[in-house]
């Protein structure tokens, strides 16, 4: 990169960052209308979490090697920002990962474009359950590759339970009195509340019946924890036997801390989430794009990702195959069977939102009672 | 410059950084939040606002802020009142009976937990009160065959950790109120023929009183709006409006709603001082 370029390039992350800032005043109305910047052919700008898999350096590195391409990155801390930042700023990034419960909102907007799945090598190979998925699917067309992904089930403690539990039911047992653990999010609560209750999980019909369901609750919730080190400290302690938890904390719980946790799938179901890699609209770089997309999806990518960083679950069943058999993922996510039982997160409106969270208010006002 | 025109200067010199610092830290903050409790959509959101009252109107209207609220209310209660208990006792024995030495070493103990950090003062005290925890050891170990013993994710678990976690202000400024009692106003007490319980309470709490209620507000305030305690120590039965408002602004994104409640919050702290206020001014206390 010359001088003039990096100096161009730090006067648009400034500029940006000022747009951001404007906008989350409530006076950016005004300056939307700012004009696009050009950029340099054989850059692409990625949209992403800080630290999650797209700006690892040796990636990078090893990407600019093979195809030309300068990746540089701007990062968004919530969903919200991440639509917020392609909303304000037009042809300023070629590739975003968006959640499967963000996807559909982004490409109604028009804020990203279909993907040519031609330009994606890797394409064929991707788990056909993530890959045509309605919710990276939109009017026939993708929206985005799945990229990574995840389960929110329930992990028990393997010295209570001698054997593995089945059901979800297991949480309502009677003799589990203070000894279960949920996380404390309205969205997952009702979820559960809702698979429990035989209904989809995003938007269920009868949201009385799912109240009724968590009520039921009361005497055996013993805590609701919000982080996974809190999870771990509590389990620790054995504060509780059995909790909803996400797979990959499970998986760390089990495989770093050395804790006696188990996770199954119930049979009534569990709550999947998979990440998408999507081209934004008016990318300068679509080819870029496309070939930094198959990159990602790459099992080589992959693996020495989830080997040198760790990572969660590859929708490429081939990039799983190729961990080391060492490796726990590998065996954690093999389960087929398990992954066909998930009902995936999908895109909620603000008002199911809110009313969710004031659902799970009243709910935990009537634990504390 | 005239020697008046110079105090004023220097008045206004001297207090000028202080009242530019709080302008900034807390009125701005403030004043923003204010104009956020009445949007009705977050600012983050880039459409534009409208006004509206409706986030005031969610607190009457759902049912469950009520109960949350009281439940804060009677946990800043609880907790002022065993700082009290356990602090003012202290402090009397800090001001009146220990002297030198000793008195430095004992101060040096009530501020020591401040020096540690407040999550893992509150995650130790879940090692105390759980199912075979020190507690329940201890208990064990003197009578063998005494039922379980788990306080931990109780309504008491709470309180407990509250108290520790804001005693030390109560000792401080009970011990600055009784410290500054002249002692011959008891001895002169003594000489008119009064017993000692007759010389505390008709002299030294009255006197006391001020330190009393400035540790009162110093710990009601923050309690009835804490958040953190509740949810490590009390698990499922530490629900406050704290942790409402908390949730407003990290998980459903309503800023809007989170800044309405915290001034609802705000409003009811100052009605319940507007009340007591009174009572106190009767009493000399805020004379």
């Amino acid at each position: 990169m010359t001088e003039i370029s990096k100096f161009r390039s730090l006067g648009r992350s400034n500029r940006r960052q000022f747009l951001a800032g404007a906008t989350a005043l409530g006076v950016g109305a005004t300056v939307l209308g700012a004009p696009r910047i050009a950029r340099a052919a054989g850059d692409v700008k990625v949209l992403n979490w800080q630290g999650y898999g797209t700006d690892e350096a040796w990636s990078v590195d090893a990407f600019h090697k093979a195809t030309g391409n300068t990746v540089t990155h701007d990062y968004y801390n919530s969903e919200s920002e991440m639509i917020t930042k392609m909303r304000t700023n037009p042809g300023g990034y070629d590739v975003v990962v968006t959640n499967c419960a963000w996807n559909n909102i982004a490409s109604k907007e028009g804020l990203i474009q279909p993907l040519d799945p031609a330009k994606i090598p890797h394409w064929a190979d991707l788990n056909p359950a993530f890959r045509d998925s309605p919710l990276l699917n939109d009017g026939g067309k993708p929206f985005g590759a799945a990229w990574v992904w995840g389960i929110t089930a329930i992990a028990y403690s393997t010295d209570v339970f001698k054997e593995s539990p089945a059901t979800l039911a297991t949480l309502w047992d009677p003799k589990l009195k203070k000894r279960v653990a949920l996380r404390d999010d309205g969205i997952e609560a009702v979820s559960f509340g809702a698979i429990a209750t035989g209904q989809d999980m995003n938007h269920p019909a009868d949201l009385a019946k799912v109240k009724a369901k968590l009520l039921e609750l009361k005497s055996n919730v013993a805590l609701l924890w919000s982080s996974e080190d809190e999870w771990n400290k509590q389990f620790a302690a054995k504060a509780f036997d059995i909790s909803v938890y996400w797979s990959g904390s499970a998986l760390r719980s089990k495989t770093q801390f050395k804790l006696p946790v188990g996770y199954y799938v119930p049979k009534e179901g569990g709550i999947g989430w998979f990440d998408g890699l999507a081209v934004v609209k008016d990318s300068p770089n679509p080819d870029g794009a496309h070939a930094f997309i198959n990159w990602m999806i790459d099992p080589k990518f992959y693996v020495e990702w989830a080997t040198k960083v760790g990572a969660p679950a590859s929708a490429n069943p081939k990039a799983m195959e190729a961990l080391p058999d060492s490796d726990p993922s590998k065996s954690f996510y093999s389960d087929q069977e398990a992954i066909k039982r998930l009902q995936f997160m999908a895109p909620l409106s603000d008002k199911e939102k809110q009313d969710y969270s004031d659902l799970w208010a009243e709910v935990k006002t009537a634990f504390a009672g | 410059m005239s020697p008046r025109q110079r105090q004023k200067w220097a008045i206004f010199g001297l207090t000028g950084p202080a009242y530019a610092w709080l302008a900034v830290t807390i009125f701005l903050p403030l004043s923003a939040m204010l104009y956020c409790s009445v949007l009705d959509v977050s600012p983050l959101v880039p459409r534009p606002a409208s006004f509206t009252l409706a986030n005031y109107a969610a607190f009457f209207q759902k049912s469950f802020y009520l109960p949350l609220t009281w439940w804060s209310i009677l946990l800043g209660f609880w907790t002022t009142l065993f700082c009290f208990l356990v602090g003012y006792p202290a402090a009397y024995a800090l001001a009146k009976r220990v002297k030198g030495r000793w008195r430095e070493a004992l101060f040096l103990l009530i501020v020591l937990p401040f020096w540690s950090n407040a999550l893992v003062r509150i995650f130790s005290w879940t090692m105390v009160l759980r199912q075979g925890g020190f507690l329940d050891m201890a208990l064990h170990s003197v009578f063998p065959d005494a039922p379980a013993f788990n306080l931990l994710f109780t309504y008491p678990a709470v309180v407990i950790g509250l108290v520790h976690s804001y005693l030390p202000y109560m000792i401080l400024t009970c011990y600055v109120s009784l410290q500054a009692i002249d002692d011959s106003l008891m001895e002169a007490a003594r000489s008119l023929g009064a017993e000692n319980t007759t010389v505390f309470r008709r002299v030294v709490f009255p006197l006391s009183l001020p330190g009393v209620i400035s540790g009162a507000v110093l710990i009601f305030v923050p309690v009835i709006g804490s958040f953190m305690e509740p949810r490590i120590l009390g698990g499922a039965k530490g629900a406050t409006l704290g942790m409402n408002i908390e949730e407003q602004f990290t998980v459903t994104a309503n800023w809007p709603l989170g800044a309405a409640l915290s001034f609802t919050m705000l409003a009811i702290v100052l009605v319940i001082f507007a009340v007591l206020y009174p009572i106190l001014k009767r009493r000399g206390v805020w004379a």
